[in-house]
């Protein structure tokens, strides 16, 4: 019975592995709904707050506050959110590839390039590259918490406030549906540069109610600032940065759930397939193996028999 | 009568969307009272009410704990830390809040708690106050 050892213990860790991937799957699939939720509650924030500093960089405010002003690009950083572990599909490699493609347009201008990784694939994959990493922080969980950001984010404010970098972006996956999920890059600061790109996306997206009220004196005007201009900006401008940020996470975190149960599911499928596949072989092999034995038992009791 | 459109969302909700006649809520320096056409505007919000008033005159009032509110002509948004209706609030839970707060501030421990309690202590009353505003409405 050649070879029918190895097909059974084959089949035996190819099932092991479905039992592997298919509680994957259902992991994922138990967490993706407090995941979505917890987007989804951010999302009106996070959309309401992106049209007031869209308002903002559109006003012609008498604190000048540096992300108001389009610098010369000499410096870049981006930060990058990825998941903290593997098997998801192509969903942190999807990422990357767009983010590399994007510092290499850079690159190529003369502009120097630094890097923040949110997660632990990111922190992995941007180590093998020349890049200057200013930070990273990695294992924010299943609720991530604006405190775990703040370090590095900081870095990245004080980077930009400084002069050091003079735009900053931002990159996650975004959370379209369990199949879908975007490789998103949104320009944090300077302000000018984000908003157009807020009009852009809102105007893609069609909004049944005009997004952005409409300010055609473009530049013409400011706001009455109570009570003072330079704080409430300075505030206003950091809760923007600190929203977005940590709105990024919990897209990314639902995409890392969707993407996983997608891929697992894929996996657990393929392992039921080749298990089907190899019993298949292994029942012929055994067949033959019978067939064989009685006849060399028929033909021996034959030539005994005479 | 012309209307202006008010957003009030928080981090967790989207807590109030629709055109209403007049949005009253505490800034950084003083109460506010906008109506449309109202000249542009940013200011931080302190712990207290937001009420809404809607073209038929109804009041709705809703409980922050901070955050910001910015007016364009046709727009208002309100960018709430924590917004609660006022009906939502727990009353125990704040007055338990207060008391907390009160005993901290008793205690007087060294500055920073001091500051923490003082914000807990505003928090705690502004809940309350919405609380006492929503009672004393439903008695009419």
């Amino acid at each position: 019975m050649a070879g029918a050892r190895e097909i059974r213990s084959k089949i035996k860790s190819v099932a092991n592995t479905r039992k592997v991937t298919s509680a994957l799957q259902m992991v994922s699939a138990s967490k993706i709904r407090r995941a979505q939720d917890l987007m989804h509650t951010s999302r009106p924030y996070t959309l309401h707050m992106r049209r007031v500093v869209a308002h903002i960089a559109q006003a012609n405010t008498d604190y000048k506050h540096p992300a108001l002003v389009e610098r010369e690009v000499k410096r870049v950083c981006y930060i990058v959110v990825s998941t903290d572990r593997g098997l998801c599909g192509g969903l942190n490699a999807n990422l990357f590839r767009k983010v590399l493609a994007d510092i290499h347009g850079w690159q190529q201008k003369g502009v120097g390039v630094e890097l923040i990784a949110i997660g632990q694939k990111a922190a992995q994959f941007f180590r093998h590259i020349k890049l200057d990493m200013v930070g990273t922080v990695a294992h924010l969980g299943d609720h991530p918490r604006v405190e775990k950001l703040v370090g590095v984010l900081k870095l990245a404010d004080d980077g930009f406030m400084r002069g050091k970098v003079d735009r900053i972006y931002l990159c996650y996956n975004q959370f379209v549906n369990t199949m879908v999920q975007r490789a998103t890059i949104d320009t944090l600061f300077p302000l000018p540069t984000a908003a157009k790109e807020i009009q852009a996306t809102e105007a893609d997206e069609a909004h049944p109610q005009p997004a952005i009220a409409k300010v055609d004196r473009a530049n013409t005007w400011d706001y009455l600032y109570e009570p003072e201009a330079e704080p409430v900006i300075r505030h206003v401008l950091n809760r923007y940065f600190e929203a977005m940020a940590y709105h990024a996470t919990l897209e990314n975190l639902a995409s890392e759930h969707a993407a996983r149960m997608v891929a697992m599911k894929a996996a657990s499928d393929n392992a039921t397939k080749a298990i089907n596949t190899l019993t298949l072989i292994y029942n012929k092999a055994r067949q033959a193996a019978i067939t064989q034995e009685i006849s060399e038992i028929v033909g021996g009791a034959a030539a005994v028999g005479g | 009568m012309t209307t202006i459109r008010c957003d009030i969302v928080s981090a967790e909700a989207n807590i109030f969307h629709g055109d209403v006649a007049m949005v009253i809520a505490t800034g950084e320096a003083g109460e506010l009272g906008i109506v449309s056409r109202h000249a542009p505007l940013l200011t931080r919000l302190r712990p207290g009410q937001v009420e809404v008033i809607g073209e038929d005159g109804t009041r709705q009032e809703y409980y922050v704990s901070g955050g910001i509110l910015e007016v364009q002509p046709n727009v208002v948004t309100v960018l709430a830390d924590t917004a609660l209706r006022a009906d939502e609030i727990d009353e125990s839970a704040a007055r338990r809040a207060k008391e907390s707060a009160e005993r901290i501030l008793a205690d007087r421990g060294d500055a920073k708690t001091v500051e923490q309690a003082q914000e807990q202590l505003t928090q705690a009353l502004a809940q309350l106050s919405a609380l006492e505003r929503l009672r004393k409405n439903l008695q009419h």
